[in-house]
């Protein structure tokens, strides 16, 4: 099984939108590796500066209805060609969702009691989280405190991610 | 237990469960491909070896969102498309010249049909719902194994039943109305499910209006927005159908297999009277950021866009021109007008609008989604305002730090003659 975690950039606010997350001007790009610079860069947030507060994360925490707009998956290579291969979101919008999972990533999804106790407790602190895909629990760690928590994935999204997405699982199941 | 459209339509197009009642794997009847979301499917495809496509006669391919190619980047994207139709004799590819806007272009050579499943790898897919279609936008991946394998897969979704009862007042448009609801179900109030829009005001309108309405959809997070098949649907799609049925009410009696049982279960069903409602504009940043355009009046914009796969259809060139006829627009602005198809634009020609716009001091550019999405063909400034009868108005959505008021054609145009947001007289 894939690992998945590592440092978490907490993007505090609901409704972050695909032309946010990668800008529509480039997606004149047929390699997804092309997209690396350009993360986040329409994104507009108090002391966010897309350039340097990417770097080395792996996982993003945001609000609700997150990637809503465009069915670009060019959304989730922006975020998979920095490393980021993890977004915990009280809501996705639903091709996003389906894309994150589609190229063997993950999307979860938490209570908005839960986001806010890791926005609360965590943003400003460098935290790392772990994802632990057998047991369903994400833990996350910063000097001085520590959490476990709780999340689902459906089976079908499992599936996905541990054939490592819709491609290899359609092919091995469709004719 | 009754069941809704999109219910109706998955049953007859379930090909697998794999998982309980969690996904239901549907066979499509139609993948539109289209040359920014398509050509990394096409290179993967061909890196695994499996450069095939499951049916050439129902996937339809466009070239619409930078054309002409603007620059090496978009002409390469162009070749990926134009060699991959070539190679698998796809009968429906739209090069350069023939090209416009997909979710204008499709259903005007009648390949949305009642009880189709469609997806293409773009949002706005949802538009075709308007012809009583599940049709979804998805992403690349879903899209490549849609041209490999013609299947696609879906959580059953719920459906939001919205009634439209009353009758829009002159001068207000399918445009305010889709705003409207916006406003009403928020950005994402109808995420992952389907909405039908029903009641005597969608009974009345045409296809185009139809589409404008079921076209943003996907801004209140909407998979799908869907009206119910009917004459109208029928006169539609008549030149592509008359080969199929004996007449007119056969196909109807055929299309009504997709309307909703009486007893259909809806996750919601709202009711809005639309008696008053007057005309819409967006202010922020979301499109359920929707005020009166009388509450804006008096903003000042830079540049006005009339087009998209929104309102870039004749009857939108129609209203538009109804009221540039014989003015100029303000020196204090700029309008573009993309026509959505080369069907629309001949025809605008045929009608004079052409000459109407640019008499005007209008720009007509080929059809194109360009501008919409700061791609190509009137790209904003930072800081710019832009008056706009397209679907979203992200920050920087038209380009980095512009701004977009949304709107229909007949605010547009108003709007293009004083330079400021400005309400339109009802035209005829």
């Amino acid at each position: 099984m894939k690992s998945f975690g590592g440092n978490v950039l907490f993007l505090n606010r609901s409704d972050i939108n695909t032309d946010e997350i990668i800008p529509a001007k480039y997606l004149t790009e047929s390699d997804k590796s092309a997209l690396r610079p350009y993360l986040l860069e329409d994104l507009t947030l108090e002391g966010f500066n897309p350039k340097a507060d990417v770097q080395d994360k792996a996982v993003v925490v945001s609000r609700a209805n997150f990637g809503c707009g465009s069915s670009r998956e060019h959304a989730p290579w922006a975020l998979e060609v920095n490393g980021i291969h993890v977004v915990i979101a009280e809501s996705y919008a639903r091709i996003f969702r389906q894309n994150m999972f589609n190229c063997g990533l993950l999307a979860i999804e938490l209570t908005t009691e839960q986001v806010d106790l890791l926005f609360r407790e965590y943003a400003g602190h460098a935290t790392v989280m772990r994802v632990d895909l057998d047991s369903s629990i994400l833990h996350v760690e910063r000097k001085g405190r520590k959490d476990d928590i709780l999340f689902r994935v459906s089976d079908f999204d499992r599936a996905l991610v541990e054939a490592g997405g819709w491609v290899e699982y359609a092919d091995a199941r469709y004719s | 237990m009754g069941q809704t459209t999109a219910e109706k339509i998955f049953e007859r197009h379930l090909i697998d469960k794999p998982f309980g009642n969690e996904v239901y794997v549907l066979r499509l009847d139609a993948v539109f491909c289209h040359e920014i979301t398509t050509p990394i499917a096409i290179n993967d495809l061909i890196a695994r070896g499996k450069d095939r496509v499951f049916d050439p006669s129902r996937i339809k391919a466009v070239i619409d969102h930078v054309t002409p190619a603007k620059d090496s980047k978009t002409a390469e994207q162009g070749r990926i498309m134009r060699e991959w139709a070539r190679r698998h004799e796809l009968k429906d590819f739209f090069d350069v010249g023939r090209n416009g806007v997909c979710h204008a272009l499709f259903p005007e050579k009648g390949f949305a049909r009642p009880g189709y499943t469609i997806i293409m790898g773009d949002s706005h897919t949802c538009t075709h719902g308007a012809f009583g279609a599940f049709a979804a936008g998805v992403g690349t991946t879903d899209l490549e194994v849609g041209i490999l394998k013609g299947v696609c897969a879906f959580r059953k979704p719920e459906t939001i039943k919205i009634e439209v009862t009353g009758a829009l007042k002159p001068g207000v448009y399918a445009k305010d109305l889709i705003l409207f609801i916006i406003k009403q179900l928020t950005v994402n109030g109808a995420t992952d499910k389907v909405v039908e829009f029903t009641g005597p005001v969608i009974d009345r309108m045409s296809m185009e209006e139809r589409m404008t309405v079921c076209n943003m959809a996907i801004e209140a997070g909407g998979t799908c927005g869907i009206c119910y098949p009917d004459a109208t649907t029928v006169d539609y799609l008549w030149p592509f159908i008359s080969g199929d049925y004996a007449s007119k009410e056969d196909a109807l009696k055929d299309f009504q297999q997709w309307l909703p049982d009486a007893d259909a279960v809806y996750a919601e069903t709202r009711t809005f009277d639309v008696s008053t409602l007057t005309p819409q504009v967006t202010f922020g940043y979301k499109p359920d950021q929707v005020k009166d355009v009388s509450e804006l009046e008096g903003t000042p914009v830079d540049q006005v866009y009339i087009g998209s796969c929104t309102n870039g259809r004749i009857e939108d060139m129609r209203v538009a021109a109804a009221i540039l006829r014989g003015k100029k627009i303000s020196d204090r602005v700029r309008a573009v007008v993309s026509p959505a198809t080369p069907g629309v634009f001949s025809c605008a020609l045929e009608e004079g609008l052409i000459k109407i716009f640019q008499d005007a001091g209008c720009c007509v550019t080929n059809p194109t989604c360009g501008a919409c999405l700061g791609m190509s063909n009137g790209v904003l400034a930072a800081g710019e305002v832009a008056a706009s009868t397209t679907n979203r108005n992200f920050n920087g959505r038209m380009g980095k730090g512009g701004m977009v008021h949304l709107m229909s054609p007949a605010t547009a145009a108003a709007t293009a003659l004083t330079g400021v947001i400005t309400r339109a007289e009802p035209v005829n």
